[in-house]
């Protein structure tokens, strides 16, 4: 079963020999099986930093679920911030399986010991950006999270599998709400365009630094953790993406964007990587609402907790 | 704002499994936190099953469950390596005959 009990077994070459084999084979890694001390603490912060991120994301499209302009738009609306806590719970589920539980993970989040992806601290300002977070961010989301799917470690790949199937939704929802803005008043095709400029360069931050500048990239991909480097899987989004923004009439905001006919691939700007660190050391536009709203929901619902607990342990002695 | 002064209680751990269809086998999908057998199905109806995927879910208290070790690999299943006998094609018949 995926649950187990921390082992401490010293660093063996020997031992990290056959696990390096069986990673060139294809195999996958399970929880008991054994594995360097490092595998496992990058997999711990990679999965727990994507689990916290599944949960803060629902944050910034929660702010519109009040708002949402017909029955329908908010049903959708809010099936799809409901399988994104979903996603942070098989996440945090597999997590576990490594030897860290839950309440430890979201105590590392409080504690600010955790990060999540910057791209969930800018703020959703028009009833466009719901679109353009589906379509974009859940976009570059689906890119990395099929690499993803093929990741050495099996229960992370399980989640994986299990959340792009859901991801399809995620994505298509947003484009189909890009469509029917712009395919609206004039105004309402100013808010689409609005959303894109916001959100395009967050999107492809979200990808990470670049090959050259990304420590954690190596040994990720050493572990076949990551099967695919940031760079690459960046690029795969923009191509895939661009058409689909011309398509339905709107400007990707850089002036040195361009195709290349030999490589077959867009070429852009360079990403505001100042910015980039700037969000993630907690100077975005709303970190701290972000994380003062989680700290509050977790403790307002503690008694909750306690509640259920007490009523569960009554009932066993009756 | 002050956090976990009291260790957090996250309820324990229970292993889902669901049966997706008729006469199919039932099939382990991940975890729930849960206090009671109860809350952990509603979890677990909750998490697992939002797109029909399931028709009918078995809940167990992780704890409860007993595995192998994968270092008892071995020794548990070499031994299944030359009994070949135990398979339909171990057996080879003239041609012409149709089983
Ligand atoms: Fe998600
Ligand atoms: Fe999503």
């Amino acid at each position: 079963m995926e649950t187990l009990e921390k082992k401490s077994v010293a660093e063996d070459p020997i031992l990290e020999e056959a696990f390096m084999t069986r990673l060139l084979n294809g195999e996958k890694i399970e929880p008991k099986e054994w594995m360097p001390e490092n595998y496992r603490k990058q997999l711990t912060r990679m999965m727990s930093q994507h689990a916290h991120s599944e949960v803060i994301g629902m944050q910034p499209e929660a702010n519109w679920i009040t708002r949402a302009p017909s029955l329908l738009r908010k049903v959708i609306l809010l099936a799809k911030i409901q399988d994104e806590g979903g996603h942070g719970l098989y996440l945090y589920g597999s997590t576990e399986t490594l030897g860290t539980d839950r309440s430890e993970l979201i105590e590392q989040l409080h504690e600010g010991k955790a990060k999540y992806s910057s791209v969930f601290n800018y703020p959703t300002l028009n009833w466009a950006d719901i679109g353009a977070i589906g379509w974009l961010v859940d976009g570059a989301a689906i890119v990395n999270q099929t690499m993803l799917a093929k990741t050495s470690y099996g229960p992370y790949s399980r989640a994986m599998l299990r959340i792009c199937k859901e991801e399809g939704f995620h994505n298509r929802q947003g484009y189909d709400l890009m469509i029917a803005m712009m395919r609206g008043t004039k105004e309402q095709q100013e808010m689409a365009q609005d959303a894109m400029n916001r959100w395009w360069w967050p999107a492809l931050m979200m990808f990470g630094p670049h090959d050259k500048n990304s420590s954690n990239t190596i040994e990720l991909m050493k572990y076949r953790i990551k099967l695919e480097s940031n760079d690459d899987l960046r690029q795969q989004f923009i191509d895939r993406t661009i058409p689909q923004a011309e398509i339905i009439g709107l400007t990707i905001p850089d002036p040195n964007l361009k195709f290349n006919k030999e490589t077959g691939h867009y070429e852009t700007s360079d990403i505001n990587w100042d910015e980039f660190f700037n969000v993630i050391r907690g100077k975005g536009p709303c970190n701290k609402q972000r994380m003062h709203n989680h700290i509050q929901a977790h403790e307002e619902g503690k008694w909750v907790r306690e509640a259920a607990e007490a009523y569960a342990s009554k009932h066993k002695q009756l | 704002m002050e956090t976990n002064q009291k260790k957090d209680s996250q309820w324990k751990v229970w292993e889902v499994f669901v049966q997706s269809k008729t006469g199919a086998s039932f099939t382990h999908c991940g975890s729930v936190h849960a206090p009671d057998k109860e809350m952990a199905t509603q979890y677990a109806r909750d998490l697992y099953t939002r797109r029909s995927e399931g028709r009918s879910i078995w809940v167990l208290p992780a704890e409860d469950i007993v595995a192998t070790q994968p270092t008892e690999a071995a020794s548990l299943f070499d031994p299944a390596d030359d009994k070949i006998y135990r398979h339909p094609q171990f057996y080879k018949f003239p041609k012409g005959i149709h089983m």
